[in-house]
């Protein structure tokens, strides 16, 4: 017996393929589309959400697994944080492995999807740092087969919204083949959302280093001048190491960067400054970026 | 375990190396499984959320989103028009009393006329289908008149009254010794401590079933069914004997279950519609409508001399209540009596008051008063140490409490009280490892495997509290339970209205049958209000008196049972002996099975438990108002990522003085359950309100502690000291490691990282330990 009496009248359809789940949300507006449900679910169980229908996408294979594209790899939607979590994807893409690992209980990364933290968008999805470091693409599946990529941080972003009856379909990773790291703060030693959260990637080949930091705003920040400073410090054809001083104004330079000094004051009036609480992120950032930065480079 | 000695001490057998005596099977002392054990594990235990009847309706309630808000209007028109709604219920629909509160009828069933707290009740809707009943009860149309929410402590007491009773619920200035002597060396403190949620793993759920002859039934997960049948009884204005509560699994409970505003509306409902109505609370509705632990300020002052003995100690304590009074003034009575802590001080003026506020409501949470105030007099202690230059354990144990001392309540102190015993176990039990000394182990840093922790960031610190806590209800409550028990065919039955909630109750009732009457075979009954009251299910009471009250039926069967023989024999029945079912004489002639005594007849006796009565606290604060007390010393190790200020506790020392030992698998159990919620209550466990919303009322949110948070406990030792006014000479041990490992966890990140630690639940940055940047 079960508390939760079964949905009347609701429609399920459960289609096979990128294009039928396009075709089925087509026929069916109102419909929503689910795919771990980790979220979803949680909405519907609060009674915020009351689906006329759902598509589900756990059984379109096509974006359950990965493949190699001109170097970089295409990603499915569906893969869930598990799969991103073992080490043979792990030595693909280091950062989004670690940030599969870190992000909730092993009930909710079987479930949880990468299409999925895209589309919820939270501020704290544990994946979204990561692909704003790595200047993920995605793949868009519209009506009549059509697929269309943007950037994923201008969905984050608000640049650019999915249309009626699109899915994210894959998304396109670059392969740096270079040390990435993904740390996270915390409330508690056990699953926990994000305080603050950095994603450092380097790309040796552009002799880039890009950063991002999650959970502390409503989408991944990007400290691009602080990227472009310490870039130009590093060693790129040699040793790559950089002093603890460096390393130290990184995380100083992309913390003030993240969260900037109230303006200043106007004459006569008491400077403003950040109450406690937004210093601790700002701190906490500044020791991740650092520490991120230092086992990139280690 | 050796019955002759009068004291005696144990140590758990995962510390120490030497042989041990084979544990029995059953009877007291026996790590004797709980009998429902395996059901729960498989998922077949029925809780109430599982129940079914034929034809039933489902409720929902309607919930004020405001914290504070005059009620212009009430209209149910719209819910009642939709199709499957069957009754509505709301204030006017009360047959009988329209207030209710388990000390004082202060908090009504259904808000009419002011909203007091986010989350109080205003109506009810029964409908054939849940969905219909929560949209029904959203389509009831509420006119508010928002009014600005009182939801600081200190503020209630100028505010406008929030309750026809006015804003202080109690006030007590406990005054002990001369006001006007002061210490060579002074410390004060300022603290806070947030507002814990039970949090039971199991939603609020229940079912009401009308009764042909006008009455209902409730099946509810109650702790306390004889109270709130005599609730549901004068809100439904029946007379108690045509409701009946029928307790059905309790899903966890560290607090009063369930929540009467919750089967109040219930039992409306059913009577109202002649229909089973059934209501499952979501986690959000869980988490606004029962009561939570008192979110307290504190300010202390410690005098002591200039070899660190206490002088005098001065407290404010403020409790803020929520808007009801509940529980607030055991709470506050607890709170002020326990100011001190177990120390020896000649002289204290405490004054503590409970005030009404906007904020959720507070009430029973095990451990009320008594955790709050251990937090602030061992960071009080710490403090001392610091300026004394005196070792922390040091200074402790020159004021620690023993047997013949006396509180500031003027109580003198007759029980076991090893205080200086215990700390002394948990300082000399060796340190865990540090991670250097054992690379071999993975190292878990705070922030978990996958977090940010740098090994070079984390900085190790040990902190130490002593806490303690009352048993039984205090000042005046008539502690009194019934048991009978039932022996046939060799199967004894307990029948006794205490309920189990996990605490074991329905085990140690078996261990006591099977030690009195030899048979093994013993079946505890199911609860409900048909049988005679034994209370509610708190302050670790039916060990004590539902214990005493079965111990006694079990005695008065055994007599039954005897007599006859020992009459046939010429002797007393105390020189028989029963053992796995067989009678035999103290010198072996007579032998005979339990089974051929009986001669196919069938024994009933009930027996009652009452412990010696207490005496409310005066005007200034003094009074015997305590039955028994218990203690304990725990030692923290914490890990502290001093740039991040994320914390883990790496292992809890717990030392506890539990009289006897009487299931030793189920006291480890209860210590390390009561561990690891202190755990949770120093560094995660606060419900958060802003301007007396409650904000994220989720498990997301609210954040317990996992098994990664959960720390090593090492139970040091169990001092068994026979406390003789006790059944079986054992305590409680649920409540006072709640109370105490919170404090110690404040104190080792004290040690970690030099900062104050003045509030809990311990934010980070409160324990991050670089200068600002």
């Amino acid at each position: 017996m079960t508390t939760h009496a079964p949905q009347t009248g609701q429609s399920v359809t459960l289609p096979a393929s990128l294009d039928e789940a396009v075709a089925a949300l087509t026929a069916m507006p109102a419909a929503v589309p689910v795919a771990g449900g980790t979220d979803l679910m949680a909405a519907v169980n609060k009674g915020q959400l009351r689906p006329a229908g759902l598509v589900g996408l756990g059984r379109i294979s096509e974006i359950r697994g990965w493949r190699y594209q001109d170097g970089h790899a295409l990603l499915g939607a569906g893969l869930t944080h598990a799969r991103m979590g073992r080490p043979d994807f792990a030595a693909l893409i280091p950062a989004l492995a670690a940030a599969a690992r870190a992000a909730g209980p092993p009930q909710i990364r079987n479930a949880g999807t990468l299409g999925g933290n895209i589309a919820t968008a939270a501020p704290t999805g544990d994946t979204l740092p990561v692909l704003a470091a790595l200047e993920a693409d995605l793949v868009i599946a519209g009506p009549g087969g059509t697929r269309r990529e943007i950037p994923v941080s201008h969905l984050l972003a608000g640049r650019e919204m999915l249309a009626p009856a699109e899915l994210i379909g894959f998304v396109r990773v670059p392969l740096l083949h270079a040390p990435q790291v993904f740390l996270k703060a915390t409330g508690r030693t056990g699953p926990g959302r994000a305080t603050a959260s950095v994603a450092v990637v380097l790309d040796p080949a552009r002799r880039g280093v890009r950063c991002a930091v999650g959970a502390i705003a409503p989408m991944p920040l990007r400290p691009l001048e602080a990227e472009r400073w310490i870039a130009s410090l590093i060693d790129w054809d040699g040793e790559r190491g950089l002093a603890g001083e460096a390393l130290a104004a990184f995380g100083e330079y992309v913390a003030a960067a993240c969260i900037p000094d109230p303006a200043p004051a106007e004459q006569g009036e008491e400077q403003p400054v950040l109450p406690p609480a937004v210093l601790h992120v700002r701190r906490t950032v500044a020791a991740l970026a650092r520490r991120a930065l230092g086992r990139a480079l280690s | 375990m050796s019955n002759d000695a009068a004291t005696t001490t144990t140590t758990t057998p995962r510390t120490v190396d030497g042989p041990q005596t084979e544990p029995p099977a059953h009877g007291l002392g026996a790590s004797l499984p709980p009998a429902d054990a395996r059901a729960k594990t498989e998922g077949t235990f029925p809780y109430a959320a599982d129940l079914w009847a034929e034809g039933l309706l489902w409720a929902a309630i309607l919930r004020s989103p405001h914290p504070h808000a005059r009620i212009s209007s009430i209209d149910t028109s719209a819910a009642l028009e939709m199709p499957g709604v069957r009754a509505v219920v709301t204030h006017e629909d009360i047959p009988g009393d329209s207030a209710y509160g388990r000390r004082i009828a202060d908090r009504p069933v259904f808000a009419s006329e002011l909203v007091r707290h986010h989350g109080e009740a205003i109506a009810a809707v029964a409908a054939d289908h849940p969905d219909t009943a929560r949209l029904a009860a959203a389509a009831i149309a509420v006119e508010y008149e928002v009014l600005e929410p009182v939801t600081d402590p200190e503020k209630a007491f100028a505010a406008e009254p929030l309750h026809p009773d006015g804003n202080l619920i109690r006030h007590i200035p406990l005054r002990y010794g001369d006001p006007d002597v002061t210490g060579e060396v002074i410390v004060e403190g300022l603290y806070r401590i947030g507002r814990q949620d039970p949090a039971p793993i199991g939603a609020e759920a229940g079912l009401a079933v009308p009764r042909p002859d006008g009455g209902v039934e409730l099946y509810v997960a109650s702790t306390d069914p004889h109270t709130d049948r005599d609730l549901a009884a004068a809100c439904f204005g029946l007379e108690p004997d045509r409701v009946k509560v029928v307790v059905t699994g309790v899903p966890g409970a560290t607090g009063d279950r369930e929540d009467p505003g919750f089967q109040l509306p219930l039992g409306l409902l059913a009577l109202r519609t002649g229909c089973p109505v059934k209501l499952t609370a979501t986690r959000e509705e869980s988490f606004l409508g029962h009561a939570h632990r008192h979110p307290t300020l504190l300010r202390y002052r410690h005098h002591a001399d200039t070899e660190g003995h206490l002088v005098k100690v001065e407290a404010q304590l403020l409790l803020d209540a929520g808007a009801y009074a509940d529980a607030s003034s055991e709470s506050l009575a607890a709170a002020v009596a326990f100011a001190c802590g177990p120390y020896v001080v000649p002289h204290a003026f405490i004054e503590g008051w409970a005030v009404r506020t906007n904020n959720p409501p507070s009430g029973h949470v095990r451990g009320e008063g008594a955790m709050q105030v251990c937090a602030a007099y061992e960071a009080q202690m710490d403090k001392l140490s610091a300026k004394l230059g005196v070792d922390p354990t040091e200074l402790r144990l020159r004021n620690a409490l023993a047997t013949g001392d006396i509180l500031p309540t003027g109580q003198t102190v007759t029980c076991p009280a090893p205080v200086a015993e215990l700390l002394r176990s948990v300082r000399d039990f060796p340190l865990p490892s540090l991670p250097k000394d054992s690379p071999e182990n993975d190292w878990l840093l705070p922030g978990g495997p996958e977090g940010a922790g740098e090994p070079g960031a984390i900085r190790r610190g040990v902190g130490y509290a002593l806490g303690m806590v009352h048993m039984l209800g205090a000042e005046g409550a008539d502690e009194v339970s019934t048991a009978t028990v039932k022996v046939h065919d060799g199967i004894a039955t307990v029948i006794c209205a205490a309920v189990e909630t996990g605490q074991g109750f329905s085990t140690l009732a078996r261990q006591i049958v099977q030690e009195t009457l030899g048979i093994e075979e013993v079946h505890v009954a199911s609860i409900d209000t048909d049988q005679p009251p034994a209370g509610p299910a708190a302050h670790g009471r039916h060990t004590w008196v539902s214990g005493g009250a079965v111990e006694r039926a079990a005695k008065m069967v055994r007599t039954q049972l005897l007599q006859p023989l020992a009459h046939k024999f010429g002797m007393s029945t105390e020189l028989l002996q029963i053992t796995d079912g067989k009678i035999t004489s103290y010198d072996g002639v007579l032998s005979t099975t339990v089974m051929e005594a009986m001669d196919g007849k069938e024994l009933w006796a009930t027996a009652q438990c009452r412990p010696h009565p207490t005496e409310p606290l005066d005007e200034s604060g003094q009074g015997d108002a305590f039955v028994g007390l218990a203690f304990c010393a725990i030692r923290a190790v914490v890990d502290v990522d001093i740039e991040l200020g994320s914390i883990r506790v790496v292992e809890m020392a717990v030392a506890q003085d539990v009289g006897r030992v009487l299931n030793p698998a189920q006291l480890a159990a209860r210590i390390e359950a009561g561990v690891t919620q202190g755990v949770g209550t120093a560094l995660t466990e606060n419900l958060r309100t802003a301007r007396g919303l409650v904000r994220h009322p989720d498990l997301t949110g609210y954040a317990l502690p996992t098994s990664l948070d959960a720390p090593d406990i090492r139970i040091v030792k169990l001092v068994e000291e026979r406390d003789v006014v006790a059944p079986f000479g054992a305590k409680a041990a649920s409540a006072v490691p709640v109370v105490t490992s919170p404090a110690a966890v404040a104190s080792a990140v004290r040690a970690a990282t030099g900062r104050p630690i003045n509030r809990l639940p311990i934010r980070p940055q409160a324990a991050v330990a670089v200068p600002n940047s």
